[in-house]
């Protein structure tokens, strides 16, 4: 996905005066709305509807949560300084924002995969009530996203280190903070639904 | 086109023309494979009590049957236009992704190479039959399909085929919504968009919007049967009926996929051959657009039988009657087209003429099956296998080959047979009114659907028999199209850039388009740039040399690499092999990665 060389339909203008790309991936973000609102809806229809605990309240660790919340959306604002700087051409900068967003998702994989360690030895497994089920299928697979976009981040920030990343691939990280943003929007979702209307 | 030739040509292309063929070719031998399930199906039911296959074969043929002719017939067929036809109406010299589109084909081919693999792996299952195939249905209704009460892997086959399948959809869906908007060439603003190009951008939103909706469904179900989880086991506090919703709401939308690119044909096929714009142009996309949108909106009426109580069925059994009429309008306006039109009755405009005809008959079922109480009569009977064959048969497939005979010179530069082609179309019409007709009468006598055999005294046999006769009538129609394709590739008449005096940009080039498809990308005035009107005379013609050399890019390996990554995880699941994920899941980062970074010139 990173630094796609430039096809050549978009040596030339575009009809609607958005990049291919950059428009590519709004349409992908439309589409990720009704995977993650498929899995949300499937989370709302059975909430309250096990028939064996470990039940939500018993189990879902809220501070930790609001902490990796915290984290994650610093990392948005990370993201955005890291565009910022990239934008004005400021390179150093622009590695170190990168390698900061990265760092903060690495942060949220890491409390995931304790809260998932904790839910476990509590007694919450995937086939343990329909709570276990819906949770770790929504959760994990937004966690999915997340690592993605740190594999997607780790790879910017490589290739700036290499010099391959300069100002002329802004529309490239531009891209790389929609779907940051968008992952950080869903979790957003997520924490609401699943941790705090119990 | 392209001139290199070779196995690694097309293996690397990424020319939207070359992809078209394969799309097509592929497309057709899956319509091939599709259509002689049907004809085993209706051996088997010609008479009461028949011995040709066992129940088992019977569920695993109903089942591939209707997947193969969904996913990997009818919508990969209208991929090939898509491919080959689009940039060419639009003016464009590719798809705004070219590597991409490859992507697209080769997921496809492999999706459909592995649900079609279960008919022979048997063995490497322990099985004790040849075949796995999956037998569930074409909506693999859980909690059918649940472990417990289907343990073989015929289900894994068709959960894991079909999501693939769906990748390749998706990635399809995001090129072609920018191509169409982002590529068109000077002048040709959205109101001057060939009503096929505008079909084709409101299918790829249903795309990508109705698709994730099957791949959360899919993965709930591959999470039932892998992990232990019950997504769909009441025993547990869940619903089956969770399945049923999911799968609808994408599977309503996909009914429109699969019927508005045929729509779009057919808004091609009759303005060209009755000489006259075509009736009521912004009405029709807009109706379009709204059928767009409102096949969000019926999906329960799949689901009467349920019983969702008088609220839930009269709000859907009106949004599914409301939607007729974004339809009914179409219909009008291409009936107007032909109105008082200058008709020359190629076998394109059969094909078209057809469409409509056929279309109205299953789109008149469709509306009586919109009320609950007469749907309960009807429900699970063959009325309903009428209906949809009256639409996806007489609709998408005459309305797919109006197109194949309209754009088969262009596509591969010399004319079909127009004698032969009318005996396909006439003998393929009656064929289906034979074989789909009767089963209107035999689903309202109580004969219910996906039953391997019925008994004398139901009194359907002569019926049957009829619908038979009917399907073997079909098949010989296809012969005689099979025959004609052979025949133009060695004796058909080579074609000229505008074999039928078409109105759209695709008419201004050499049959077949060179790679660069317009030698000067054209500016375009007009709705009907090639056709003299009122205000406009007809566009010149690009130039048959470019006046400057035009780069073409050269092919990539790397999406086929990257394609094969998604059967290699399958078959993890299929063996319950972990490492053989992380295997899969790499090749596919790789080429991923491989793919970023090449330069495209390479």
């Amino acid at each position: 996905m990173t630094h796609v060389a430039p096809s050549p339909a978009m040596a030339h203008r575009t009809s609607m005066g958005i990049d291919n790309r950059k428009m590519a991936f709004w349409a992908f973000i439309g589409s990720e709305c009704l995977l993650f609102g498929s899995l949300i809806s499937t989370y709302l229809v059975y909430k309250g509807k096990s028939v064996v605990g470990p039940y939500p309240h018993d189990i879902l660790n809220i501070p930790l949560t609001s902490g990796s919340t915290f984290d994650l959306l610093m990392s948005s604002l990370m993201m955005v300084l890291a565009l910022a700087a990239v934008e004005r051409g400021d390179m150093r900068w622009g590695k170190i924002w990168l390698f900061s967003t990265a760092v903060l998702g690495l942060v949220f994989l890491g409390a995931q995969v304790m809260e998932f360690t904790e839910f476990v030895h509590k007694g919450l497994t995937l086939s343990t009530n329909l709570f276990g089920c819906t949770f770790f299928v929504l959760t994990g697979t937004h966690g999915a996203h997340v690592a993605v976009g740190v594999l997607w981040l780790l790879t910017l920030w490589v290739r700036a280190l290499q010099g391959k990343l300069g100002p002329a691939n802004v529309t490239t990280v531009e891209i790389t903070g929609l779907y940051w943003h968008f992952v950080d929007v869903v979790w957003i979702v997520i924490f609401t639904v699943v941790y705090l209307i119990q | 086109m392209s001139d290199a030739t070779g196995l690694k040509s097309w293996l690397t292309t990424i020319d939207h023309k070359r992809i078209g063929l394969l799309y097509f070719w592929t497309a057709f031998t899956f319509f091939l494979i599709g259509g002689l399930e049907a004809l085993v199906i209706r051996a088997q039911l010609a008479q009461p009590n028949g011995h040709v296959v066992s129940a088992e074969t019977f569920n695993q043929l109903f089942t591939m049957h209707g997947t193969t002719m969904l996913f990997l017939a009818l919508m990969p067929l209208s991929s090939a236009f898509f491919n080959f036809i689009i940039p060419l109406q639009i003016g464009a010299r590719d798809v705004a992704f070219p590597r991409l589109n490859a992507f697209s084909y080769w997921v496809f081919l492999l999706g459909g190479l592995l649900l079609n693999a279960s008919w022979f792996v048997g063995p490497l299952f322990h099985a004790g039959t040849l075949s796995v195939a999956p037998d569930g249905g074409w909506f693999a209704y859980a909690n059918l399909t649940e472990r417990q009460f289907s343990p073989g892997p015929n289900i894994d086959f068709y959960q894991l085929g079909v999501q693939i399948l769906g990748i390749s959809s998706l990635a399809a869906g995001f090129n072609f919504i920018v191509t169409i908007l982002n590529l068109r060439a000077p002048g040709m603003t959205m109101m001057r968009l060939p009503v096929f190009a505008w079909m084709t951008l409101v299918t790829q939103f249903i795309v990508i919007t109705a698709f994730p909706v099957l791949t959360v469904v899919l993965l709930l179900l591959m999470f039932d049967r892998l992990f232990g989880t019950h997504f769909f086991l009441a025993s547990a506090g869940a619903t089956p009926l969770l399945w049923q919703h999911l799968f609808w709401i994408f599977g309503h939308p996909e009914v429109y996929i699969l019927i508005l690119p045929a729509m779009g044909i057919v808004s091609e096929v009759l303005p060209t051959f009755a000489r006259k714009p075509l009736f009521g142009y912004t009405v029709i996309v807009y109706s379009g657009v709204l059928i767009g949108f409102m096949g969000w909106g019926v999906w329960s009426h799949h689901m009467f039988a349920v019983g969702l109580g008088p609220i839930a069925d009269s709000a859907f059994a009106a949004t599914t009657m409301l939607i007729a009429i974004p339809t009914g309008v179409k219909i009008f306006n291409w009936i107007a087209t032909l109105w008082g039109g200058d008709i020359r009755g190629t076998t394109a405009l059969h094909f078209a003429v057809g469409f409509i005809a056929m279309f109205i008959i299953g789109g008149l079922s469709g509306v009586s099956h919109a009320s609950p109480p007469a749907d309960l009569q009807q429900t699970d009977t063959y009325y309903v296998v009428a209906h949809f064959h009256y639409v996806l048969f007489g609709g998408t497939v005459l309305g797919l080959f109006a197109g194949v005979y309209y754009w088969w010179p262009k596509m591969t530069g010399r004319l079909l047979n127009e004698p032969l082609g009318k005996w396909h179309f006439w003998l393929q019409l009656v064929g289906m009114n034979l074989a789909f007709f009767p089963m209107h009468l035999i689903g309202l006598l109580g004969m219910p659907r996906r039953v391997y055999t019925y008994s004398p005294e139901l009194g359907v046999g002569a019926l049957n028999l009829v619908s038979t006769i009917g399907a073997f009538l079909i098949a010989v129609s296809i012969l005689v199209f099979l025959f004609n394709v052979w025949r133009s590739a060695r004796h058909g008449q080579v074609a000229p850039n505008d074999p039928w005096g078409g109105a759209t940009l695709e008419w201004s080039i050499p049959s077949p388009p060179p790679a660069y498809n317009f030698s000067v990308i054209p500016t375009v005035t007009s709705r009907m740039p090639r056709w003299k009107t009122e205000h406009h005379e007809p566009m010149q013609d690009p130039p048959a040399r470019p006046p400057a050399p035009i780069h073409v890019p050269g092919g990539s390996r790397w999406p086929l690499v990257a394609a094969f990554g998604l059967p290699v995880m399958a078959l993890s699941v299929l063996t319950h092999t972990l490492w053989v994920v992380f295997l899969g899941a790499a090749i596919l980062l790789f080429a991923i990665y491989r793919w970023a970074f090449e330069p495209l010139e390479a």
